[in-house]
């Protein structure tokens, strides 16, 4: 439970610092430190994320960020596809979507690498410029 | 006139796409589909990636909201475990923003990627 807590605040840390990872951590977090299972896992992150986007939205739209019409645009034409992933989710097994969802990790992990490698290569170039 | 509805229609039909795409791929995962709603707004709209994030963010607020609701209905959905996570999230996202205007996020991006790379591996083995 205090790992669970722990990977909570962690995960908030790293939303609010690189922009990425509510859900990627929530989920293996329920499945690793509490024992859900993976399709209860997927749908109590999804639950978790609700107040920490919330809270995001709210700092970002104070700086004038948020682009309201296309939020709520995006967000009315999600719902389609999110009441079909969800059944697309409960259809299948737990382990295959186990499997899928660690492979979406190292997705997140390369790109999140290949970013931060980019933009400190360019951050290099900038000062050599300079 | 004609172009500018042309173009409008456009739009709308990117935003369609974008948000059916980032509506499955959150439904699916569990999480909140910020890693497609944030390149696509990038590449196909030509968003910054400031305006990006924050406009995925509150977007992500109806997909998330919407998706636990039909989850619900399953009956996948642990209150209390979803408090145990989401609660603490809330101060980790202000140290993570305020944490965000004073150091090289480098490493730690670095750090995450390692945690999930490990927290994978762990997902299979298991």
């Amino acid at each position: 439970m205090t790992g669970a807590i722990a990977i909570g605040l962690a995960a908030g840390i790293v939303a609010g610092l690189l922009g990425v990872g509510g859900g990627v951590l929530f989920v293996p977090a329920l499945v690793l430190l509490l024992g859900l299972d993976q399709h209860q896992a997927e749908a109590t992150s999804l639950l978790a994320i609700v107040p920490v986007a919330i809270l995001g939205t709210y700092r970002n739209d104070r700086y004038g960020n948020v682009r309201r019409a296309d939020a709520l645009t995006l967000g009315v034409l999600s719902l389609a596809g999110a009441a079909g992933g969800v059944a697309l989710a409960n259809a299948l097994s737990g382990t295959v979507l186990r499997y899928s969802f660690a492979a979406l990790m190292v997705i997140v992990a390369v790109q999140l690498t290949h970013r931060t490698l980019a933009s400190s290569a360019q951050a290099s170039v900038d000062t050599e410029d300079g | 006139m004609q172009v500018a509805a042309e173009q409008t229609r456009h739009r709308s039909l990117k935003l369609m796409a974008i948000g059916t795409l980032a509506g499955l791929f959150s439904g699916l995962f569990g999480v909140g589909g910020g890693s497609v709603i944030v390149p696509l707004l990038v590449l196909w709209l030509g968003y910054d990636e400031r305006a990006a994030t924050a406009t995925s963010l509150a977007a992500i607020v109806f997909i998330a909201g919407f998706a636990a609701a039909v989850q619900g209905l399953y009956g996948n959905v642990h209150l209390l475990d979803a408090a145990l996570v989401g609660v603490p999230a809330l101060a980790g996202v202000l140290i993570g923003s305020w944490l965000a205007q004073r150091l090289q996020a480098r490493s730690i991006a670095l750090l995450f990627a390692a945690v999930l790379l490990a927290s994978a591996a762990e997902l299979v083995v298991r």
